[in-house]
């Protein structure tokens, strides 16, 4: 009670508790990145600190990452799968979420019931059967196989997330145009969509992040290094047999890392609007 | 709304391109043609999967060799095997560890967010920052947090007195494993409650609580009597979410234990894609994830009947 009398206390003690919350949030990142930029002798010397580099940071696990592995080619194949599904993904899911927000058909509900039950379905429990469907169509081992199946949770991601934005588009709106002669494409592209932008941003940015984020598929699917992700690369292609070179991993990890964190840093409110709307609606 | 390009009077015969036009304005046309490529999708990519999953899991296929129908005698004999067995039984205490964790944590972090803040977006940001990185790519992080030889976390317990030398073997020993395992599990998918949790909070009308706060409630009444019932639903709706992808998580697993030692943290996807892929036993590996379907039934049951009114 005395607590609350006093605004500035409280507000001092909120963010103490907080406090335990953001070590725990953040020191991961932070000792990767440390650990990047640590010289070999001071990294596994096991009495110095491990908290703060001591002997000068170095650039040579970037290097050695950038020059001595394939992690460019890597990122070059994460980028190019990530952006074709997340194409792909946006304009499947911006129809059906229109066709599921505005219009009545036959099937309409049945429909919207398969889209939400895909949107829960985990990617591990179709992995599986899914790369045999991948040998078959011919796409064993290779980046195209990430870009034909990454629309399977995209694609309801999207849709779901889009529907939300179209239905508080009003729909006098669009009557008005179709009054004026407009048909309902041109009404979806010209008036519903441009009003819808924030939700398209929405689902952009997380169709990329979810295809960026990929393991499983990426990992069961491609194999061979010119093939392979960011992800599977970093993991699986930088440890080899016993000896572990955790300068150039950690420098892995927080390079691979930067193009989410690029796109996080601009667009951290759709991130948040995003997440709920996904849970909540 | 759909007849009004026949209502438009265009004289005589009206040109193809109008007819089509007004064919296509039509939401009995339109609509289907919509959702047709998103429905080829979910059709020959998500069910056709699906089914063969089911198909192989009653087969004995095996990589590269033709298969016969064996009925029920995958799940079987998975069950009856200790490592499977270990398996469900660790698929359990993770999940269930692991979201009652992030339920609680959850809840206090989304608390404290929704108090008057000096740097609100900052924090907010770098709350939800482990939700948004490459989950494999972080837990290597992790793993380096866990090494055996070089732990930061045995460090800071030793400097502190908390851990007595030389520290505990995260990844090497069976409980601690599975220690780590939630830990991590915890630290990823925190933000998602906490944000969650806070959007609902928001969204609780202040007078509730002027008015409870004149009729002499205390901020612990406050918040069993308003703020949890209130939340409830959304509580409801961000657990099933939770312990469907808690349950079938591999990322976390796979980069840090392997499911090692001896099984200890083998979860259903990790342990399906291990029989797969170092085994090459396709029917078992089938079997294995499937284990995960009667739960995602539940979830998609419970969502639709008690927390979606509407099935869409």
């Amino acid at each position: 009670m005395s607590v609350e009398r006093r605004p500035l206390m409280r507000r001092v003690a909120i963010h103490l508790g907080l406090v335990p919350f953001l070590i725990f949030a953040l020191f991961p990142f932070y000792h990767m990145t440390l650990t990047s930029l640590k010289q070999d002798r001071e990294l596994y010397d096991r009495h110095a600190v491990p908290l703060i580099i001591t002997q000068g940071p170095t650039l040579e696990h970037y290097s050695k990452l950038l020059w001595d592995t394939e992690f460019l080619i890597w990122t070059k194949n994460s980028l190019m799968v990530t952006l074709l599904a997340t194409g792909v993904s946006v304009l499947i899911g911006t129809l059906a979420a229109y066709a599921l927000a505005r219009m009545r058909f036959l099937g309409v509900g049945t429909f919207g019931t398969g889209i939400f039950v895909t949107y829960l379905v985990p990617t591990s429990l179709l992995f599986l059967p899914l790369a045999q469907v991948v040998n078959w169509v011919g796409l064993a081992d290779s980046k195209w196989a990430l870009v034909l199946t990454y629309p399977t949770f995209l694609v309801p991601f999207c849709t779901w997330l889009l529907m939300g934005y179209f239905r508080t588009v009003p729909k006098e709106v669009e009557e008005c145009a179709m009054v004026d002669g407009a048909t309902r494409l041109q009404a979806l592209i010209r008036i519903v969509l441009p009003i819808a932008i924030p939700g398209l941003v929405c689902a952009v940015l997380f169709a990329f992040t979810l295809s960026w984020n990929e393991f499983i598929y990426a990992l069961t699917f491609t194999s061979s290094s010119d093939q392979i992700t960011a992800s599977v690369g970093v993991t699986s292609e930088l440890i080899r047999g016993d000896i572990y070179f955790w300068g150039s991993l950690m420098a892995g990890a927080v390079l691979g890392s930067v193009p989410i964190v690029i796109l996080y840093v601009f667009f951290l409110d759709y991130y948040v609007t995003g997440l709920t709307a996904g849970a909540i609606k | 709304m759909a007849v009004r390009a026949d209502q438009i009077p265009v004289g005589h015969a009206r040109p193809l391109r109008m007819r089509v036009r007004g064919w296509l304005d039509r939401e009995s046309v339109l609509g289907p043609v919509f959702v047709t490529p998103a429905l080829l999708l979910l059709l020959l990519l998500v069910a056709y999967p699906f089914v063969l999953a089911l198909y192989f899991a009653m087969s004995n296929a095996f990589i590269g060799r033709p298969s016969e129908f064996i009925g029920f005698r995958n799940f079987i004999r998975l069950w009856e095997a200790d490592a499977f067995r270990q398996t469900f039984q660790n698929a359990f205490v993770f999940t269930g560890i692991a979201v009652a964790f992030k339920v609680v944590l959850g809840i206090i972090l989304a608390l404290l967010l929704n108090e008057q803040l000096w740097f609100k977006r900052v924090i907010r940001g770098a709350v939800l920052l482990p939700w948004v990185i490459p989950t494999a790519l972080s837990t290597l992080g992790w793993w380096w947090m866990f090494n055996s030889l070089y732990s930061v976390v045995n460090w800071t317990g030793l400097a502190l007195g908390i851990m007595d030398p030389p520290g505990p073997n995260w990844l090497g020993q069976k409980y601690y494993a599975m220690a780590a395992v939630i830990t991590v599990n915890v630290w990823r998918g925190l933000p998602f409650f906490a944000i969650t949790i806070l959007a609902a909070l928001v969204a609780i009308p202040k007078e509730i609580y002027e008015a409870a706060h004149a009729d002499g409630a205390g901020p612990n009444a406050r918040f069993w009597y308003i703020t949890l019932p209130l939340l409830k639903p959304v509580l409801a709706v961000v657990v099933l979410f939770s312990t469907i992808f808690t349950f079938s998580d591999f990322n976390i697993v796979y980069v840090l234990t392997h499911g090692g030692p001896i099984n200890s943290t083998h979860l259903f996807a990790t342990y399906s894609r291990m029989l797969m892929i170092d085994v090459g036993r396709l029917g078992e590996g089938a079997a294995v994830s499937l284990y995960l379907f009667p739960l995602l039934v539940f979830v998609v049951w419970a969502q639709l009947r008690f927390v979606r009114k509407q099935a869409y």
